[in-house]
């Protein structure tokens, strides 16, 4: 029995002694399955490969169903070897709960925080001082995406701005094509919701809701206007749009099914994926050109503490961590994904005009709006959500009743 | 069964039956761990603030080790008896009660002004429920007496209403999500409008989806698409278990044969309508992966059911003690319609 | 359970009258509507893309071919993997084989035990799984997954075989134990003379006779099994996802254009072997059912 047992131990010490300096298999959850997205995602696959160890993909097709696995997987006692998640309040229980591994020592020693920018894109990986997640690029929401052809087709100029898109919006139903290409996932609603209130409120509006919670703001004239506007895209969708995803509706804009589409700029990558350029075939308004700011909301990699083998485990984990902030993997993943990388001391040249356009407004931190996730908790975010997307959906609603309801939200915010 | 038995039976105590009772080990354990033990965490954890991981309401000081610090293990090995003095202090420790928040979770699943998405959700799952249980039975029923009929190729029709429930729920869900979308039906009858020169049906649309009042129905169709099939199966066997001479006393009353079917033959599938029953209510209670595959309970939610409510803030909400106050509902409401029919279908028949 | 029953018990029909045309004709009208999503699943698959961009739902194709088949099958891409649903195709075959045994193992014990040796507190468990049938998975899901955890199985295939066991038992439970009391009770009291004990009159009697009631059970659990999305998604973990949730990623992947006449060769292919299954057993189904459920 006593012999066993030893016998036991020293062979597994001897397997885990083996496996420090060998190749990991790491297990990467992520909901990146549109075609852009499958690219962007290949680039780090590629990397982490390289680097010896195998990237096994656990792609989940959509957030609603990824991250019910993610987090049940965690709680579970069945940790992936990293996974993308949001930042913010979410990511902070895990933390919390001591199952994420801790990449402090990894940041201090590569220096992250003087080459990643903006700044708050670590502090939302930051929580009491430690690092536990590394952003890999800079999404914004702040986007709207043209079909030059489909306003070509309906004999009009392609839109600079929402009003001109909105006046522009008969002629293209009457070519028989849809002016606003919308899903019908409740976050893609919300999103969109989000856009009007900056593009059209402004900065200041955005400022004193978001970050200053004020109920005054959430009731002003400024407001309404916002909430008008979503009245008005309800009349430019088409009949199809329940149960969306978003790249589906992306694709309308691409095929010339639809004028436009207001969405993150992660929606560049299916253009890219369907061989089209920007300033050519597509057009993009950021801020709906009315004010050009940008959200630097993106996306995260957690790496879950592994519970076997976990000296080497989290030897990968970091290893791939360091490789996921590397310059050229930087370049390459943002240029697939079509979003912004997230350091500033890499030559982006190979963006297009698009990109560069988001790079030139990133260039001054006025144009860069605080995260509305820092300010309001997730459960506050949730009831706006719903507003949202009742409001949208719902044209029985009125607009002084959903805004009404709005300020009451602001009001009873914790 | 007289009362001298049970007195006996009672005597010969827990080692009676005794391969039964561990062949029964399985079921205790679904009962008791699963169902109860499940029921109750959730339950209780619907009072606290859990967020996205339950909070540790229960955690022992590090001293209450229970149930071995009855006794104190010395270095010798030696066990010294510590008393229930201890124990009784560690156990009032046990709960950290900071993390209860009462009825909170409750006023705000229950507040339909501020929270509508409940309130929307529990009316859809009624509206789907009576609707889709009247028109399972009827139209069940009537296929079942249609086709008891001796009609030919009685197989062959048995197997077309039947085989969409042999179907996943995704799959209905994405194949009518396809028919119900405006490149489905309604394109075709456009189209077929164009071809044949009748205006109306040119323009005619048929887009169930598209608005909040219509949505519901969009699920009942492709939920009875697959589940009528069953129903009628159920109510035929039920009605070839009914004996023949029935059918010839009618006869010869001269009684005619809707009359038959109303008056003598439902009454006689009384047992038939419950296991039907049974089984398609909670099947409806539990309406999860058809709405989340076909409407993603859209427009809005208008489609919106209990189940979807839960699971969203049971992850994607992150809010736990929310979801556990919601299911726990879901709970009760099952409870409170289940209790009385349990009583008079099981209760009744031991009396028997 | 004599042939006898499911003999049709109607009147005797009449000849040819117009009665007889209204009876039909409502039968095929139903059967139309039951048909017409198989047909354009069918039809669909059938087509290239760009038949299915210009026809309508209901078109049958003009130039028929398996290639949305082939690519639903070996090649469609979720991620970075474009292996299609034949691996989930296994996987499901690897869940539902030992989920299908385990389950229907312990629920047939269980309705003996709850014809033929009540003990007390027996009815109480019954009737506690009863409810159980109903209460909704999501109040179950997080404590099962702790539960999982702490037995050290969760995201492995036998924890998804487990979640299926606990949940298949009620219902056959229900089955087995009305199958079972609907016995006559003399076989039962016959062997208990001759010295015959629990199992011995369970595996020599008891299951000989329980073959249609067996089919029911493999059929139900079969379907059940095979077309559960929630619980493999949940339990089996990322790399033993069965068909159902392979299909649904596929479906949702859309990378470029949505892909209809592929969507659709991959739910024919995810229904295939429950509807192999139904199309073959269908007579023992009803019987089944006649034996079993109905006489509760």
């Amino acid at each position: 029995m006593f012999n066993m047992k030893s016998a036991a131990v020293a062979a597994a010490a001897l397997v885990a002694s083996a496996c420090v300096a060998g190749a990991e298999k790491i297990e990467v959850t992520h909901w990146w399955t549109s075609g852009g997205e499958a690219a962007a995602v290949g680039v780090f696959a590629d990397a982490v490969n390289a680097a010896g160890h195998e990237w096994v993909d656990g792609a989940i097709a959509g957030g609603g169903n990824a991250r019910p696995v993610i987090l049940s997987r965690i709680a579970g006692g069945d940790p992936m070897g990293a996974t993308q998640l949001n930042t913010g309040r979410d990511a902070e229980d895990l933390v919390q709960a001591g199952l994420m591994t801790d990449l402090t020592d990894l940041a201090e020693a590569e220096g992250w925080a003087d080459f990643i920018r903006p700044s708050k894109l670590l502090d939302s990986c930051t929580y009491e001082g430690r690092i536990y997640c590394v952003p890999v690029n800079i999404h914004s929401f702040q986007w709207m995406w043209l079909n030059r052809g489909a306003y070509a087709t309906a004999g009009v100029d392609v839109p600079s701005n929402w009003d001109e898109f909105v006046a522009a919006a008969p002629a293209l139903r009457d070519a028989g094509i849809t002016p606003l290409a919308v899903g019908g996932e409740s976050w893609q609603i919300s999103g969109m919701s989000g856009v009007f209130q900056v593009a059209l409120g402004g900065l200041d509006l955005y400022r004193a809701i978001n970050v200053d919670k004020s109920p005054e703001a959430a009731a002003s004239a400024e407001m309404t206007q916002v909430f008008e506007a979503i009245a008005a895209a309800r009349g430019m969708v088409d009949d199809g749009y329940v149960g969306r995803v978003w790249n589906d509706a992306t694709a309308m804009v691409i095929n010339g099914k639809a004028g436009a589409q207001i969405m993150g700029d992660w929606a560049q990558g299916e253009f890219g994926v369907a061989g089209q350029t920007a300033g050519d075939e597509y057009d993009c308004l950021p801020g709906l050109g009315v004010y050009p700011v940008l959200d630097t909301g993106g996306d995260a990699f957690y790496f879950p503490k592994p519970n076997k083998n976990v000296e080497a485990m989290t030897a990968a984990q970091l290893e791939m961590a360091s490789l996921l902030v590397s310059k050229q993997v930087q370049v390459d993943f943002n240029l697939a994904k079509g979003s912004l990388p997230i350091r500033g001391d890499i030559d982006l040249a190979a963006a297009n005009a698009c990109m560069q356009k988001g790079l030139a407004i990133l260039a001054n931190p006025e144009n860069v709006l605080p995260s509305s996730e820092q300010a309001f908790t997730g459960d506050t975010q949730g009831q706006f959500e719903d507003l949202w997307v009742s409001f949208f959906n719902d044209p029985s609603i009125s607009v002084e009743d959903a805004q009404a309801r709005y300020v009451e939200i602001v009001a009873n915010a914790d | 069964m007289t009362a001298t038995v049970k007195q006996k039976r009672r005597r010969l105590g827990l080692f009676r039956n005794l391969s039964a009772k561990i062949a029964a080990i399985p079921m205790i354990f679904t009962t008791l761990v699963v169902f109860v033990g499940c029921s109750i965490w959730t339950i209780t954890y619907s009072f606290t603030k859990s967020k996205l991981l339950p909070v540790k309401l229960f955690t022992p000081p590090v001293e209450f080790q229970f149930p071995i610090s009855l006794f104190n293990r010395s270095e010798e090995g030696f066990l010294t008896w510590v008393g229930f003095d201890y124990q009784w202090n560690g156990f009032s420790k046990l709960i950290n009660t900071k993390f209860l928040v009462g009825f909170a979770q409750y006023d705000r699943l229950l507040d339909a002004t501020r929270n509508a998405r409940w309130a929307e959700s529990v009316e859809n799952i009624l509206f789907y429920g009576v609707f889709s249980l009247t028109f399972s039975f009827t139209v069940g029923f009537i296929l079942a007496a249609l086709i008891d009929q001796k009609v030919r190729f009685e197989n062959a029709f048995r197997s077309i209403y039947l085989y969409p429930f042999a179907l996943s729920f995704v799959v209905t869900g994405v194949v009518w999500q396809w028919m119900l979308s405006p490149a489905g039906i309604q394109d075709a009858i456009n189209q077929f409008g164009a071809w044949a020169h009748i205006g109306f049906l040119e323009n005619l649309p048929f887009k169930l989806m598209a608005s909040g009042d219509t949505v519901i129905f969009a699920l009942l169709l492709a939920g009875l698409w697959q589940g009528t099939g069953f129903t009628m199966v159920l109510m035929l066997a039920g009605m070839r278990g009914i004996d023949g001479e029935i059918w010839k006393a009618a006869r010869v009353d001269g009684i005619p044969k809707w009359k038959t079917y109303i008056f003598v033959v439902i009454p006689m599938m009384r047992g038939v309508f419950i296991t039907t029953l049974v089984i398609a209510a909670s099947g409806i209670v539990r309406l999860y992966d058809l709405v989340v595959v076909l409407t993603a309970g859209g427009p809005g939610f208008a489609s919106e059911v209990p189940a979807k409510y839960v699971y969203d803030f049971m992850f994607a909400r992150s809010n736990l003690g929310q979801a556990l106050a919601a299911s726990s509902m879901m709970l009760l409401t099952v409870v409170i319609i289940l209790i009385p029919w349990m009583y008079l279908e099981y209760g009744r028949k031991k009396e028997r | 359970m004599t042939k006898a029953i499911v003999t049709p018990r109607g009147a005797k029909p009449n000849r040819i009258g117009p009665s007889r045309i209204i009876l039909y004709s409502i039968l095929v009208v139903a059967a139309v509507y039951y048909l017409l999503p198989l047909y354009v699943m069918v039809a669909t698959s059938l087509k290239d893309l760009d038949q299915v961009r210009e026809g309508n739902i209901f078109a049958w194709p003009l130039r028929a071919g398996f290639d949305a088949w082939i690519k639903a099958w070996d090649t469609a891409c979720t991620g970075l993997y474009c292996e299609g649903l034949k691996v989930g195709f296994w996987k499901s075959v690897q869940i539902t084989v030992p989920s299908v045994l385990v389950s229907i193992a312990i629920a047939s014990i269980n309705g003996y035990a709850l014809s033929y040796w009540r003990f007390r507190g027996s009815e109480v468990f019954f009737t506690i799984l009863i409810i159980g049938s109903f209460i909704p998975y999501q109040v179950m899901l997080y404590p099962l997954v702790i539960i999982t955890r702490e037995l050290g199985i969760f995201g492995t295939l036998p924890g998804v075989i487990f979640i299926h066991s606990i949940f298949g038992m009620p219902i056959l439970t229900l089955l087995f134990r009305n199958y079972f009391a609907a016995l006559p009770v003399e076989l039962f009291k016959a062997a208990r003379v001759d010295g015959a004990g629990f199992w011995g009159i369970f595996f020599q009697i008891m299951l000989p006779m329980s073959i249609p009631i067996l089919v029911v059970a493999i059929i139900l659990q079969v379907t059940g099994i095979w077309n559960d999305f929630l619980f493999g998604v949940i339990f089996a973990g990322t790399q033993n996802w069965p068909m159902t949730v392979q299909l649904n990623n596929i479906v949702n992947s859309t990378q470029g254009v949505k892909e209809h006449n592929v969507n659709m060769a991959a739910t024919i292919l995810t229904g295939l072997v429950p509807l192999t299954i139904y199309f073959i057993s269908g007579r023992y189904f009803v019987r089944g059912i006649a034996a079993g459920a109905v006489k509760g």
